[in-house]
C-alpha cells in the first residue's frame, strides 16, 4: 500500500476555475517522487490539496480521495493534517521575517509534544545539515541570503519531523551551486532520516537525477509517469524538459520550433 | 526645573498604564488585524470588576486582583468565540462597527449593574504618603502603579520572546498561512491574543482605579491608546510601550505648562493633538511597518 495515495481529484477555485481535471499520483513509503510541469500546470494546486492549506484559500477537493497511511484526509483541516505526518515546504521561501532564523525552527515544531531538550536536539539537527544557519541563527529571517531562506523552510520541515514532506520548487531562483547543495540535503534527508519526498520541480534535470519515480503534469492532468530511469530516456521528456533535441545536444533558440511539435503523449 | 523632572515621573507611572493598555491594542491589531475600538472599555470592566469584588464583596485584595484577571481572560476568551470570529472574512467596516457596538454594550452593562458615581476602593489598598527621591516626591500608590505595569510589560514581553506560544503568535501575525501549514492553530492564536488584550486592560483599569477612583470616563483613559499605539506604529509592541509611556509624559508637561494660558483641559487633550501632528507627519508611527525588503 503506498504512503500517499491520490485518486483522481478535481478541485476547484473560487466555485468555478476547474484547476485539477482528475489527478492521481502514489508516493510509496521511503520514495523521492518528482512532480514536473510547466507555469500554471497546477503543481502547487496538488500539494495544497494534499496539506489540506486549500481550505485557507477559495480552493476545493469537489471529487477524488486523498489517502494517507491508508486514511482518508480530504476533509481534515491543515492543522491535523500536519500531525499526522504530512509537512508541505510553500513554494517562495516564505520565512516568517520578522523572527530570528532560530524562531522559525521553533515555530515549526508547533504540533511536536517534546521537551526543551528534544526541541533543542532538533534545532542541532537543522543545523548539522544546514551549518550556515547556526551562524546566522539569531539573525532576522528576513535578513536571510535567498540560499539561506530555502535552507530555513527546509530545516523548519524537519522540525516537525514528517513521515512525508512535500517541497515546491526549492530551487527557484537560486544559483546552480546553491541548488546542488540543496538537492544533496533532500538526498540526505531521504536516505539518512527516511523521510518520504514529494518534489515540485520546474528543474526537471536536477529533480530526475534525485527521485524514483516521476510524473508530468499539464493543465491539471498527469500525462505521464513513470521511473525516472525510463523518464530520461523518454523522447519527449527529454525535449520538452531536458532542452535536448534530436541529437542530445543542448537546446537553441533556433530549435524553438520544437516547443511548437505537438507533445506525443497529448495524441 | 525640579518640577519638569517631577512632571516627568508621575507622566511616566501613568504612561506605563498607557503602555499596557497598549500593548494589549497593538497585539489584538497585530495577530488579528482587528482595531479594538472597546479596548477603553475593557479598561473600564476591569477597574469596576476588582472594585467590586475588593469593596462590595470584601474578597482580599490579592484574590480579587487574580480573580478580576481570570474574569477578564474569559471575556476576551468568550468574546472572540461569539462576536469577533463569527466576522472572519466580513469587511472591515463591519468589524469595526462591531468593536463600536461592543463598546457601547459593555458600558451601558456597566451602567446598569454600577450606576455612574464614582467608586472607591476602599479600604484604600496603598498609602498615598509621599515618597522622597532627592527633590521628586511620588507617592507610594505612585509606585505600585508603576511597579505591576512594568511587571506585566516585562512578563508578556518574555511570553512572546521565550516561550514556544509566544513564538507561534507571532507567527502567525507574520505570516498566517505558514503558519497553518505548520500546524498552528490561528483560531487558538485569535483566542489568545483577545485574552491577553483583555487581561492587561483589565489590569490597567483596577491600577488608575485604584489612583483616582472609578466611574464611568475611566473608558476614555483606554481612548489614550490610540495617540499612543498611532505614536508607536500599530503593528508594534514595542512601539506600542514606548508610544503609551510618551504620551504619558507629554499629557504631563503640556498639561501643567499650557493650562495657564489656555484656561484648563490640555492634559486631556493634548494626547490628540499630538495624534494629528503623527498622522501628518509620520503615518506609520515611529516603529510600524517596516517591511524587510526580500533579496
Ligand atoms: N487561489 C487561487 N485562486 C484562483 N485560481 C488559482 C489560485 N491558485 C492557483 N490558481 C490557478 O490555478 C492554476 C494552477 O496554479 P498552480 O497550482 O499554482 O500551478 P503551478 O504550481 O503548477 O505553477 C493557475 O492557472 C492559477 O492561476
Ligand atoms: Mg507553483
Amino acid at each position: 500500500m503506498p504512503l500517499l495515495s491520490v485518486n483522481n481529484i478535481e478541485v476547484i477555485y473560487d466555485d468555478v476555475i476547474l484547476v485539477l481535471k482528475g489527478l492521481s499520483l502514489s508516493v510509496e513509503e521511503g520514495q523521492i517522487v518528482a512532480v514536473l510541469g510547466a507555469n500554471g500546470a497546477g503543481k502547487t494546486t496538488t500539494l495544497k490539496a494534499i496539506s489540506g492549506l486549500l481550505k485557507t484559500e477559495e480552493g476545493e477537493v469537489t471529487d477524488g480521495t486523498i489517502e494517507f497511511d491508508g486514511e482518508k484526509i480530504n476533509h481534515l483541516d491543515p492543522e491535523l493534517i500536519v500531525r499526522r505526518g504530512i509537512f508541505q515546504v510553500m513554494e517562495g521561501r516564505r520565512v516568517f521575517e520578522d523572527l530570528t532564523a532560530k524562531e522559525n525552527l521553533v515555530a515549526a515544531a508547533h504540533t511536536q509534544r517534546c521537551s526543551r531538550g528534544e526541541l533543542e536536539k532538533r534545532i542541532e539537527q537543522v543545523y548539522h545539515y544546514f551549518p550556515r544557519l547556526k551562524e546566522r541563527e539569531n539573525g532576522l529571517a528576513g535578513y536571510l541570503s535567498g540560499g539561506e531562506q530555502q535552507m530555513l523552510v527546509i530545516g523548519r520541515g524537519m522540525m516537525a519531523k514528517p513521515r512525508l514532506m512535500m517541497l515546491d520548487e526549492p530551487s527557484l531562483g537560486l544559483s546552480p551551486l546553491l541548488v546542488g547543495e540543496i538537492f544533496e540535503i533532500i538526498v540526505k534527508l531521504n536516505k539518512d532520516l527516511g523521510t518520504t519526498i514529494l518534489l515540485v520541480e520546474q528543474n526537471a534535470r536536477m529533480a530526475l537525477n534525485i527521485a524514483d519515480h516521476g510524473y508530468i503534469m499539464e493543465n491539471g492532468k498527469i500525462v505521464l509517469d513513470d521511473t525516472t530511469e525510463k523518464l530520461k530516456n523518454n523522447e519527449d521528456v527529454k525535449r520538452f524538459y531536458l532542452g535536448m533535441t534530436d541529437m542530445g545536444t543542448k537546446r537553441s533558440y533556433r530549435d524553438v520550433k520544437h516547443y511548437k511539435r505537438r507533445k506525443r503523449w497529448l495524441t | 526645573m525640579h518640577e519638569l523632572l517631577q512632571l516627568i515621573v508621575t507622566g511616566l507611572v501613568i504612561g506605563s498604564v498607557y503602555a499596557l493598555v497598549a500593548m494589549g491594542f497593538a497585539l489584538i491589531y497585530k495577530s488579528t488585524s482587528i482595531i479594538n475600538f472597546a479596548q477603553g472599555e475593557f479598561v473600564l470592566v476591569g477597574g469596576y470588576i476588582c472594585w467590586w469584588l475588593y469593596t462590595m464583596l470584601g474578597i482580599p485584595i490579592v484574590w480579587a486582583f487574580l480573580l478580576t484577571m481570570v474574569i477578564a481572560v474569559g471575556m476576551g476568551m468568550l468574546l472572540e468565540r461569539l462576536v469577533l470570529r463569527p466576522m472572519i472574512g466580513e469587511p472591515i467596516i463591519s468589524v469595526i462597527m462591531i468593536t463600536i457596538a461592543l463598546a457601547t454594550v459593555l458600558k451601558s452593562l456597566v451602567t446598569i449593574l454600577w450606576g455612574t458615581q464614582i467608586k472607591v476602593f476602599t479600604p484604600a489598598i496603598f498609602s498615598q504618603k509621599a515618597i522622597h527621591f532627592g527633590t521628586v516626591l511620588v507617592s507610594e500608590v505612585y509606585l505600585w502603579t508603576f511597579g505591576f505595569a512594568f511587571l506585566f510589560l516585562g512578563v508578556f514581553a518574555a511570553f512572546f520572546k521565550f516561550t514556544r506560544v509566544g513564538i507561534s503568535m507571532r507567527a502567525v501575525a507574520n505570516d498566517q498561512q505558514v503558519a497553518q501549514s505548520m500546524g498552528i492553530s490561528v483560531k487558538r492564536v485569535f483566542a489568545i491574543s483577545w485574552s491577553i488584550g483583555a487581561l492587561v486592560s483589565a489590569v490597567g483599569g483596577l491600577l488608575v482605579g485604584n489612583i483616582n477612583g472609578i466611574n464611568i470616563t475611566l473608558s476614555d483613559f483606554g481612548l489614550k491608546v490610540f495617540p499612543a499605539v498611532i505614536l508607536g506604529g500599530l503593528d508594534s509592541i514595542g512601539g506600542a510601550i514606548i508610544g503609551g509611556l510618551t504620551i504619558g509624559i507629554l499629557e504631563n508637561i503640556m498639561g501643567s505648562y499650557l493650562d495657564v494660558y489656555l484656561g484648563g483641559g490640555v492634559k486631556e487633550i493634548a494626547p490628540f493633538i499630538v495624534l494629528i501632528i503623527i498622522l501628518m507627519v509620520k503615518p506609520y508611527g515611529l516603529f510600524g511597518i517596516k517591511e524587510i525588503e526580500r533579496v
